[in-house]
């Protein structure tokens, strides 16, 4: 086998994830009550527009989860041919699809499409006399022969050519769609098409096709130029931003999920628990999430991070690589996490539980004689389900920024991780150099910021959407 | 009224006792003060003997619970859990892992924190609630619309590109205000400019929005058409009715938050370089002094107690419908 499958714990909740996705998808699409709100959501022009946006970054963050190790290529003579030598370095799909933005590393700073370095260096001339100067980039649009007069143009072309080829991908997907859709709805093409463009479709496609060409043609012109040159510079110790910027959504959407993942069973056990049984149930319950409330959120993190950094210092050989550690330690962060956010759903659980042991048909069941169990089970859970999916969504972005100011503090992810926290929190001194770098900040800036935002926007609509007390408002 | 008091302090108790034993396992139990040590003494081949004279100066070489060689009531006193987390009810902080005495430091700290939390809180009140009533008064017109979405934008910016942008626009290309730094009393006043500023437009996106949201729910009620029926102004309705009675969540929103102001902000005060309890904090945090970080948390604790009791007599003070039992 040429690849070795590493699969590494938060890739499993990952996978796990998206099973328990595709379950409840599943189970959704075949009951009208549960598929209403959602197409409530994907009626609403934001809804749709920032479920495209998510969709490109969860898209990343996927290829990025698909870990391997990749065979070496060994010395014929030395080792036996049977035995098969695997690389002790992890990578994902999304590395080895951009192995090139990996690989080519410069010294040290050097800003947005330079071809040269920040810093001045000693350079030898061919004629043998040493002159300071600003020495030309390794990679970075190493292509051009003389870069001040071909820079301009080279990037012009190239931009040019990568916008084109996004408007063909743009246009073969688009095409592909009214295909579809025509062939579902069995009305011409051009019937379709005019429909879309007027924007009189029941789904708002026009909204999601433009927002789609927007994301392909930036795409499309970003993989062009990032062939030849560095397009968000390089950081301190010469890599690529824009590989580290793509390379933190993973982490950014891991910490936005994960966390959620793993304190929902707690949350809705208890809190439902708590609303159904009252008594010392609830009194046990209440107490637990006050106490766990009442520490601040940030130094509980701070505490439980700086245990596990004595646990790994002084267990260093129990894990296997760097790779491993970084991921057990987000995947703790993530637990973490999640026992200082459950309370707040917890309560809410609570509460709705509360109100809803006292209906007419949980009340008509309990007189029937059917269990506590499948009561719970059967007509509570299904009922709060809204609430757990209104919350999740809503905590998200919250997660993502927390992520980042965590990292600045040094208790988040791995300071060896990709992440926007670490980026920050390495380039917060950058700003203070003269002239400024600023580029580590922008990029993670922008990415962050688009996700959190469209989080934000998707999480107003499903809120709009599966809110039944919102329902009649808008 | 007095009955009610004396209840939730005594509900606190335990709560706090909870907070002290997750807080004492976090410290002591999940790892030894063996652990502590050689994490602090820092070397991968630690002599046995150093392990022992760094725990001994800093306390931590008792047993953890049960102290079988002692007599008497000292078998439960002269143990670490007794020394180091069941002194705190009494807010004896005792020493960081340092040497310095962490009450004095906290009453020394918590001042600076005071001086960034109030102002930020007070001006980011008023401005946030003029925001929204102003944003009520055009509602449903593009005033509304672009309000809102410049607040959802602004909420999606971390609060670290607040402080990075505050420091470079203001400080380092206007010079309007010094970068970071503090100074004694009231000297202090130019450091302050900058994170309050920050610390302001930080807060809108999620202030601002969810006044507003607040706002609306309350302009929806009867009462309030009943006022517009007889024919008040717009202006009377929204700054006498609305705003009076939106009063009653917006201050207990407050209150809640009034004893944790004490704790400072982490993110802002280490930026800034204020020495307030934050980057106490945050120092503590980033030196790996646990006595330090054990006692912010007991600290935060009571803290937030207290802002809930707090809130719940806040309750009756403005809405005479809640009446405490």
């Amino acid at each position: 086998m040429p690849l070795m499958p590493v699969v590494l714990w938060t890739d499993a909740l990952v996978f796990l994830l998206i099973a328990l996705g595709l379950i409840f998808g599943l189970h959704a699409a075949r009951h009208e009550h549960l598929r209403a709100p959602w197409r409530r959501v994907v009626r609403s022009r934001v809804g749709v527009a920032t479920l495209v946006v998510l969709s490109a970054y969860g898209l990343i963050g996927l290829l990025d989860t698909v870990h391997f190790r990749l065979k070496t290529d060994q010395p014929s003579s030395s080792v036996e041919p049977q035995t098969v030598q695997y690389a002790p370095e992890v990578l994902s799909l999304f590395d080895v699809a951009l192995s090139g933005l990996r690989e080519r590393q410069e010294k040290t700073y050097s800003a947005p499409f330079a071809t040269h370095l920040f810093v001045k260096e000693a350079i030898q001339l061919p004629d043998g006399t040493l002159i300071r100067d600003y020495p030309r980039l390794e990679h970075g649009g190493s292509h051009l022969a003389d870069p001040t007069t071909e820079r301009g143009l080279d990037i012009a072309f190239r931009a040019l050519l990568g916008m084109f080829k996004g408007l063909l991908a743009w246009g073969l997907i688009g095409a592909g769609i009214l295909w579809l859709l025509a062939r579902r709805r069995g009305e011409p093409l051009a019937a379709i098409r005019a429909d879309i463009l007027a924007g009189r479709t029941a789904i708002p496609w026009r909204t999601a096709l433009a927002m789609l060409g927007l994301l392909l043609v930036c795409g499309f012109v970003a993989a062009e130029l990032a062939a030849n040159y560095h397009i968000l510079g390089t950081d301190k110790v010469g890599e690529d931003v824009f590989f580290q910027t793509l390379k933190s959504i993973r982490t950014g959407l891991l910490i936005g999920t994960l966390t959620t993942l793993v304190m929902l069973p707690a949350a809705l056990l208890l809190g439902i628990a708590a609303g159904y049984f009252r008594g010392w149930v609830d009194d046990v319950i209440q107490y637990l999430y006050t106490t766990l409330n009442s520490i601040p959120g940030v130094l509980l993190i701070a505490a439980a991070i700086l245990m596990l950094q004595v646990y790994m210092s002084n267990h260093a050989d129990d894990f296997a690589s760097l790779v491993e550690r970084a991921d057990l330690r987000l995947l703790f962060l993530c637990l973490i996490l999640g026992v200082t956010s459950w309370t707040g759903l917890c309560r809410l659980l609570r509460g709705e539980a509360l109100k809803l042991r006292e209906v007419d048909y949980v009340q008509a069941a309990s007189a029937l004689g059917v269990g506590h169990f499948t009561i719970l089970a059967r007509h509570l859970l299904p009922n709060v389900m809204h609430i757990v999916l209104i919350t999740v969504v809503l905590d998200f972005s919250g997660l993502v920024l927390a992520e980042a100011v965590l990292s600045y503090v040094n208790i988040g992810v791995d300071p060896t991780m990709n992440s926007w926290g670490n980026m920050i929190n390495s380039a917060r001194l950058e700003l203070a150099r003269d002239p400024v770098v600023w580029w580590s900040l922008t990029a993670a800036f922008v990415f962050m910021f688009t996700l959190v935002l469209a989080a934000n926007l998707f999480a107003d609509v499903v809120r709009d959407a599966f809110d039944p007390r919102l329902r009649g408002v808008n | 009224m007095t009955a009610y008091l004396l209840r939730r302090l005594l509900y606190a108790v335990p709560i706090l006792i909870g907070v002290n034993l997750i807080t004492f396992v976090l410290f002591f139990v999940v790892n030894s003060p063996d652990d502590m040590a050689r994490m602090h003494l820092g070397e991968k081949r630690v002599t046995e003997e150093a392990v022992q004279t760094w725990k001994q100066s800093h306390g931590y070489d008792k047993p953890l619970i049960f102290n079988p060689e002692a007599t008497g009531i000292a078998r439960l006193t002269d143990t670490i859990f007794f020394e180091k987390s069941v002194r705190l009810f009494a807010f004896q902080f005792g020493s960081s892992d340092d040497g310095r005495d962490i009450g004095y430091d906290i009453s020394q700290r918590m001042w600076p924190s005071l001086a960034i939390a109030i102002p930020v809180l007070l001006v980011g009140l008023a401005f946030n609630i003029s925001y929204a009533l102003f944003i009520v008064l055009f509602r449903a017109t593009y005033v509304d619309i672009g309000s809102v979405v410049l607040l959802v934008a602004m909420l999606s910016i971390s609060s670290l590109f607040y402080i990075i942008g505050g420091q470079f626009i203001l400080g380092k290309l206007f010079h309007l205000a010094p970068i970071s730094g503090y100074d004694t009393g009231l000297h202090a006043w130019k450091f302050l400019i900058l994170p309050v500023i920050v610390g302001v437009i930080g807060g809108i996106g999620a202030g601002t929005r969810w006044y507003r949201t607040l706002f609306l729910e309350e302009i929806a009620k009867d009462y309030v058409r009943t006022a517009r029926a007889k024919g008040l102004s717009e202006g009377r309705v929204l700054f006498r009715h609305v705003l009076g009675n939106a009063l009653i969540p917006i201050l207990t929103g407050v209150v809640v938050v009034l004893p944790l102001l004490f704790m400072g902000s982490l993110i802002t005060e280490s930026f800034f370089g204020i020495p307030g309890l934050g980057s106490y904090t945050i120092d503590a945090i980033g030196n790996q002094d646990f006595a330090i970080v054990r006692s912010m948390v007991f600290l935060g604790a009571v803290l937030y107690i207290l802002g809930l009791i707090l809130t719940d007599l806040s309750y009756t003070l403005v809405d005479p419908r809640v009446k405490l039992q």
